[in-house]
């Protein structure tokens, strides 16, 4: 508590705001692997930021660990001023932070609506008890449900929406099941959202859609975003920011034009072999 | 700008379709096919391998004793015993096995010939050679010592009361004929075969269903008809199986497509007629179980409230495992839980307290306390995950049992005694519904599955619902996507408990009595068998796997349908288990979303892409406006 007045009085300072997500000296070890190791990493309301670096850097870890999908070893994660210690998944989720897997991992057996439906399951509170009597606020609250999850869908134009709401997510083509996935973030209602590697395995065509939705997220919904992402075309469109990690450190940050002339950074890719480019 | 992009975008995927489509269509209709080959070139290693197989079951069947048991339930009068049916299959399978030719893009397959029937014959032969070498075992050694179905009568039954030398003769003709007929049914076109099978099936269901129809045939007054039927002593009489096959032939003939065609009608219907069409469909089924029983006698009614009270539990456990995706092998727990908090509460002769409450009072107190045992017990072992999860129920289910078994609680409820003379279930004092009466049983018990029914609709349309299916597909995911797992899982686990409550409350007024025994772990497990065999999460699968299986073979205390089989009832659920996994994973009426047929949905998807993408080129904007609509 005495922590965060503190650091929210220096932030208060130097800049006109505190960070809306702040991770500080996060550190996770997998045995004697140091997947991060002593991170300070912000995302700042309204920002897109990108998080770059070679295969393994634990960049993916990042996410997991502000998402408590693993435990952290050290350190500390803030947001909006609280911090994120000790919270199970859903709980962080209901904070107001989404996410989106590497590994795509929708719901493949339920149909694309209902895969954004189930993802406001936070958002309501209808119980069984309304189910059962078909409740005003039952039936008030699913038709809310379903309207918010045809707006989501309708946000990515053509793509998820009429006929393709009641296929099985599993029928659907890889673009549109990383779509979805985002769909299902946005669901959430979050105020930071993290995409992991979102134009992996698109065309080119695709992938360049796919960057105007990103910057759209921000300035339609509000969103603050954190992409991981390989494609520096991507990278250099979206990112206010771009923060660069390698072995679970941070090596630079700074603007793209920054961070891509820096050596530093052309070493960490030349040394480990340019394979994601 | 935007008309220029979409068709660019859009291309690549609808000419893949297109080219996709045009594949599959030129794959159905000109499958690549082989030159015709000589008839002897066989694969005669693959024969000798699945004749083998096939011997080495008849061998095992014939050990088991199975067709000295069954030879006095005949199928067709002097013609075929279920005896000799549980080893003549067995080439059948073989045989049609053999033709069989696993299809792969670009290879050709040959086309069905005479080949089949030879190699089906062979193969069946070989098969039936396990049943020759059997017989000349059994005359020539003797190894009852640990064989214990080693008998002469065996050795007799095999040769038919002839010699040896005919037993070994005649089983080789048998199983090459056998075989030669499973090879010869992939000869048949499939119109034909369809009304084959059709004939075949409705012979067997016919003589499986004896007891049922005539039972049936009594109350409505067709005795006549059945009485030259059946024979008298069990089976259809020959002649009437070839007046059964010919009339279920003709009937197949002319209704060629037509219930295929109505049901694609249904199945196609949108929103309202469709709703409508179910609600027919429901309300027609309905009427029919419970009119039915009206005419039936006491026997048959037993076994229909024994089905319905498998179909109850098996509804609640669907909740659990079909919908939540929780493998619960301790249901039982809350089947004994119930039928004993009803027993204590309603019994005067309950050893501790006995208030002796009217049966639907009583009920509530079994809901409410069946539910917080579910909620005790599902509170540690929810947190875990799948095999993890499965043992730990596993031990709780045997857990419950023994302590209504042990001196400890004995107090209560009376250990290995039990509780006796439970009155019947009071229905408002309008009746009192107990075991003389198993019609009334079956009433309330089809009332409870209705309203169980309901609940599984309601909920798994539900936000609970959705969050239960999004912790079955991946519970990772889902914890991510802000879903309480623990709690959902939990609230599955507790309705799952209540539901199985009602039948508890329902065994115990129906039986009158409960012993630990009752509740032993196989009721679990079959209750499961039930569900996965129906089709997990699908409330008609789940209500066919039970009239099938517990109806048809019996539950496990419970005679069904063919009560000779009991012996080899648990034998033939495992059978009928693997092949379902092996041929049908997802169920005999699987739920809709296991079903639905992806490639069919694709070509339609992409129909509509076509359509909209023509649209837009026509009228521009019309796409946003569309999907804003539907
Ligand atoms: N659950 C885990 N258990 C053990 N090691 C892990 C685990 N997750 C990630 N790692 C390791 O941590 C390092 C960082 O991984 P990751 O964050 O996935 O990298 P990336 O930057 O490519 O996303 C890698 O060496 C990876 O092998
Ligand atoms: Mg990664």
């Amino acid at each position: 508590m005495t922590c965060t007045m503190e650091s929210t009085g220096a932030g208060g300072g130097a800049t006109a705001a505190a960070p809306l997500l702040e991770t500080r000296k996060l550190s996770v070890d997998f045995g004697g692997l140091h997947a991060l190791d002593g991170l300070d990493f912000e995302v700042r309301e309204g920002e897109i930021v990108s998080v770059i670096g070679p295969n393994g850097a634990g960049k993916t870890t990042l996410f997991n660990a502000i998402t408590a999908t693993v435990a952290l070893s050290s350190g500390d994660i803030v947001f909006e001023g609280g911090s994120l210690l000790g919270l199970d998944p859903n709980k962080v989720t209901a904070r107001g932070i989404a996410r989106t897997f590497q590994n795509v991992r929708l719901f493949a057996n339920m149909t694309v609506l209902e895969n954004v439906m189930v993802s406001q399951h936070c958002r309501t509170r209808q119980h069984a008890f309304g189910a059962l009597f078909c409740t005003p606020a039952f039936r008030r609250e699913e038709a809310e449900i379903r309207e918010r999850a045809e707006k989501i869908l309708n946000f990515f134009g053509s793509r998820l929406v009429g006929y393709r709401f009641d296929q099985p997510a599993f029928t659907l083509s890889y673009a549109n099941r990383r779509r979805l996935e985002i769909a299902r973030a946005m669901a959430t209602e979050p105020k930071l959202i993290l995409l992991d590697e979102p134009v992996a395995g698109m065309n080119p065509v695709e992938s360049a859609e796919l960057t105007k939705l990103i910057g759209r997220l921000r300035d339609e919904w509000g969103f603050a975003i954190v992409v991981i992402e390989h494609h520096m075309d991507v990278v250099r469109e979206v990112s206010d920011r771009v923060v660069v990690l390698d072995h679970g450190t941070k090596i630079a940050e700074g603007v793209y034009e920054e961070v891509s002339n820096d050596p530093l950074v052309i070493e960490a890719y030349l040394g480990h072999g340019n394979e994601n480019s | 700008m935007t008309a220029d992009e979409q068709p660019s975008e859009a291309a690549p995927g609808v000419t893949d379709a297109a080219s996709g489509a045009a594949g599959a269509q030129a794959h159905e209709h000109e499958t690549p096919q082989a030159p015709p080959r000589p008839l002897l070139a066989q694969d005669w290693r693959r024969l000798l391998r699945m004749g083998a197989v096939g011997a080495t079951a008849q061998m095992f069947l014939a050990l088991s004793n199975m067709p000295l048991r069954l030879d006095d339930r005949l199928l067709i009068k002097p013609i075929l015993s279920f005896g000799y049916l549980s080893l003549l299959f067995v080439p059948f399978v073989v045989g049609n096995r053999v033709g069989h030719q696993i299809k792969r893009e670009g290879i050709p397959t040959h086309a069905a010939g005479a080949h089949e029937v030879i190699g089906g014959a062979v193969a069946g032969a070989v098969a039936g050679a396990g049943v020759s070498l059997m017989a000349l075992l059994l005359a020539n050694f003797d190894l009852r010592e640990p064989l214990v179905n080693w008998s002469p009568q065996l050795a007799d039954l095999l040769a038919f009361g002839n010699s040896t030398g005919f037993a070994v003769f005649i089983w080789l003709l048998l199983g090459g004929l056998s075989g030669a007929a499973g090879g010869a049914m992939r000869l048949l076109r499939p119109r034909i075969r369809r009304v084959a099978v059709t004939m075949i099936l409705t012979v067997g269901l016919i003589s499986v269903m004896e007891t049922l129809v005539t039972d049936l045939a009594e109350g409505m007054r067709f005795e006549w008809l059945t009485d030259r039927v059946y024979a008298r002593r069990g089976g259809v009489n020959w002649n009437w199986a070839l007046i059964l096959a010919a009339v279920s032939g003709l009937v197949s003939v002319l209704a060629r497509g037509r219930v295929r065609r109505t049901r694609e009608r249904i199945a196609s219907l949108e929103g309202a007629s469709r709703n409508r069409a179910n609600l027919g469909l429901i309300a027609l089924t309905g009427a029919l179980l419970v009119i039915l029983p009206m005419f039936t006698g006491k026997l048959t009614n037993e076994l229909l409230a024994n089905v319905g009270l498998f179909v109850l539990l098996a509804l609640g456990l669907n909740v659990v495992v079909g919908l939540a995706g929780i493998l619960d092998l301790g249901y039982v727990a809350f089947f004994a839980v119930g039928s004993y908090t009803a027993a204590v509460l309603t019994a005067a002769t309950s050893p501790r307290i006995n208030p002796e409450l009217p049966w639907f009072v009583a009920l509530i107190f079994v809901v409410g306390i069946t539910g917080l045992v579910g909620l005790f017990i599902g509170a540690p072992v929810i947190r875990m995950r799948g095999d993890y999860l499965a043992i730990v129920t596993l031990g709780f289910g045997e857990i419950i049992r023994l302590l209504f078994l042990s001196d400890w609680l004995s107090g209560w409820f009376g250990g290995s005694q039990g509780i006796v003379r439970i009155p019947g279930a009071g229905i408002f004092g309008l009746a009192s519904v107990d075991g003389t009466d198993p019609r009334a049983v079956f009433y309330l018990v089809l009332a409870f599955c209705a309203l169980t029914i309901y609940i599984s609709w309601r909920l798994e349309r539900s936000r609970l619902g959705r969050a239960w299916m999004a912790v079955r597909e991946d519970e990772t995911v889902a914890e991510a996507m802000g879903i309480n797992t623990v709690n959902v899982k939990l609230m599955a686990f507790v309705v799952g408990a209540v539901l199985g409550s009602f039948s508890g409350a329902i065994f115990s007024a129906k039986v009158g009595s409960v012993f630990p025994n009752s509740f032993l772990i196989l009721v679990s497990i079959v209750i499961l068998v039930v569900v996965i065999f129906g089709g997990m999460g699908s409330i008609p699968g789940v209500i066919a796997g039970s009239a099938v299986l517990i109806g048809v073979l019996g539950g496990p205390r419970q005679p069904g349908l063919l009560a000779e089989f009991s012996e080899y009832k648990l034998l033939i659920y495992g059978a009928l288990l693997i092949w379902m996994m092996l041929a049908r994973p997802e169920g005999l009426i699987p739920s809709v979303r296991r079903s639905r047929e992806l490639h069919q949905q694709e070509m339609a998807q992409d129909a509509w892409l076509r359509e909209q993408l023509d649209e837009e080129a026509n009228g521009g904007g019309s796409l946003r406006a569309s999907a804003a609509t539907s």
